[in-house]
């Protein structure tokens, strides 16, 4: 009897260890919400600081990056207990950011002043500030860690720039306001939507230029309401999955045609996207209706909307 | 009288039952194409809409015709029980009501056997129906379409209850148009089968209770959980006790000495 109870307890344990926690940030409610990924059920949400939006993870998972932005800071949680270990030097209202694939630097946008910071992540410090087009928004490191783009949304500009020299080496101009990027895995395509144009843009790295142009019509909705934001495509490079914003779908779209397979339903006003780390499921945060809704990524059906709090925005999924 | 005896006449009636409904493709073909451009037409102007609020079963946002798909499986077992009780009464101008009834056996066993074979036709209908939606990507989770089929048993023989009730009130065929505009016209716009009941209290409490009573609302709903493999107690216990209720008052109805049919002859 006693064997069996211990069986049972690691068996419990080792189910405890293999979920995985989805996190978002909750635009309003100053809190991080907490998933558990194999029941889909809120768990807990953690205070965090004023408006908080942008949230990564270091590629250790230790670490939690979260920008909160009525602070004017990054705060660095512990990606376990969620203490706060401590704040980084983000500059004014940071919104969205990227970290590089060492872990040893983040790229935050600064919307008001048009500008790019770098900081050292180890040291807490600004390393520089380069200055962008008005209104940086979008913001990717290449998994090569070669690129860092920055998109802003009244320029309509993407700003290639040099991770080493940190200097703006090209600029490639897309169509009106370009939201967010992405790299693909293997770090040879750009993925970037354009809020206004409706539209998604495929760019070869190697030469900066457009691939395709992918124009996203979903029938019954009207053009004002296709407003695509975040975009993330699969490491096999097969899918690529696209929120559109207030016409409350997610696009899904066949990585290697650029055609758009299906539009799936979500909840009101669609920001951003996060795979899970089988990427099996994909999760959304809905702003308007103040839920996630998961996506089963073999059947591409959404499964499920859970409430988690108020103007969800940000997610990121800790294995 | 021996259970075979029973048996066999269950199986006649069931036998001919879906002998007419397999021979008359019209009939067949009809009873799909209803709920078809229900589906087709009606659900698919509201289709824009961004998506209902979720309510259980649904555990997300979904879109209006995968709402509507149960209601429209309960209108097609909504009409089949009243086509039914049409063919009851037929049977009774043409005769061979008279035939079944001077079987020796007995009466309620008599009706219950037209019922399962009117329900049988239904359930029929409704798998075609549902296969038809999967295409159209209307897909409930696989096991839903098992557990649909106690629910779909259960709604028809209430339904199917509710038509043999009525026909023996209907002395002729002609007075079907009455059923039409005062029984399956009500039932169906004043129940969930179109919208959720919040959505029907939004615009009229009295409405929203309407509905909320309205037995067809209770055998939608039944069918809509059971569909998404869940079960709903309460549809399931009202739908149960509305059977019933109709079964025993069409058996009263259908009795020569006490029954609807005697009552009003008297009138005449």
């Amino acid at each position: 009897m006693r064997k069996l109870l211990l069986g049972l307890g690691f068996l419990l344990l080792h189910v405890t260890a293999q979920a995985d926690s989805v996190l978002v940030t909750l635009e309003k409610d100053n809190a991080i919400a907490i998933m558990d990924s194999q029941t889909d059920t809120l768990l807990k949400t953690v205070p965090v600081g004023q408006r908080p939006r942008g949230i990564a993870l270091s590629p250790d998972h230790k670490t939690l990056f979260v920008a909160t932005s009525d602070d004017n800071t990054i705060k660095m949680l512990d990606a376990e207990t969620f203490k706060e270990l401590g704040a980084l030097p983000s500059g004014e209202d940071p919104e969205t950011f990227a970290v590089s694939p060492a872990g040893d630097r983040l790229y935050v946008s600064n919307e008001d002043d048009s500008q790019v910071t770098v900081i050292d992540v180890a040291k807490r410090k600004v390393v520089q500030k380069i200055a962008v087009g008005v209104e940086p928004e979008g913001i990717a490191v290449s998994p090569d860690n070669k690129w860092v783009v920055s998109a802003s949304e009244t320029t309509n500009m993407l700003h290639w720039i040099d991770p080493k020299t940190l200097k703006i080496v090209d600029n490639t101009l897309v169509d009106p306001r370009p939201r967010a990027v992405a790299f693909t895995a293997d770090s040879q395509q750009l993925w970037v939507t354009s809020e206004i144009a409706g539209t998604l843009s495929v760019l070869d790295v190697k030469t900066r230029q457009l691939l395709k142009s992918i124009k996203l019509t979903v029938p019954g909705v009207t053009a004002d309401k296709i407003q695509p934001v975040g975009v993330v495509i699969d490491n096999a490079h097969r899918w690529a999955y696209v929120a559109i914003g207030p016409a409350n779908r997610v696009a899904v779209i066949n990585a290697q045609t650029f055609a758009v397979e299906k539009y799936l339903l979500v909840g009101q006003r669609v920001w951003n996207l996060a795979f899970s780390p089988d990427q099996k499921k994909l999760y959304t945060t809905n702003g308007m209706s103040n839920d996630v809704s998961i996506i089963d990524l073999d059947s591409h059906t959404v499964t499920k909307s859970v409430g988690v709090g108020r103007y969800p925005w940000g997610v990121v999924v800790k294995p | 009288m021996s259970f075979l005896h029973y048996w066999r006449a269950m199986w006649g009636i069931i036998g001919r039952e879906l002998w007419r409904f397999i021979k008359q493709r019209e009939r067949f073909i009809s009873a799909l194409v209803r709920p078809l451009i229900w589906l087709f037409v009606f659900a698919a102007g509201f289709r824009a809409s961004l998506g209902i609020a979720i309510t259980p079963p649904y555990e997300t946002y979904i879109l209006y015709e995968v709402y509507i798909t149960p209601g429209l499986v309960g209108m097609i077992q909504l009409f089949n029980g009243m086509q039914s009780s049409l063919s009851m009464v037929y049977d009774r101008e043409m005769g061979s009501m008279r035939i079944l009834m001077v079987c020796p056996l007995p009466r309620w066993f008599l009706l219950m056997s037209k019922l399962i074979a009117g329900v049988a036709v239904s359930v029929l209908q409704v798998y075609v129906f549902l296969a038809i939606a999967w295409g159209y990507d209307i897909q409930a989770p696989w096991q839903g379409y098992l557990w649909v089929l106690p629910a779909l048993v259960l709604a028809g023989l209430m339904l199917g209850a509710l038509g043999l009730l009525l026909s023996s009130f209907i002395k002729q065929l002609e007075n079907f148009a009455g059923v039409m505009n005062f029984v399956i016209f009500p039932m169906f716009f004043m129940s969930t089968a179109l919208y959720p009941l919040w959505k029907i209290q939004e615009s009229s409490t009295l409405l929203h209770t309407i509905a909320l009573y309205n037995p067809f609302s209770q055998a939608v709903e039944l069918i809509r959980f059971a569909l998404y493999g869940q079960y709903n107690q309460t549809a399931f216990i009202y739908t149960l006790v509305a059977f019933i209720i109709f079964m025993s008052a069409a058996i009263v109805g259908y009795n020569p000495s006490k029954g609807m049919m005697t009552s009003k002859k008297g009138a005449e």
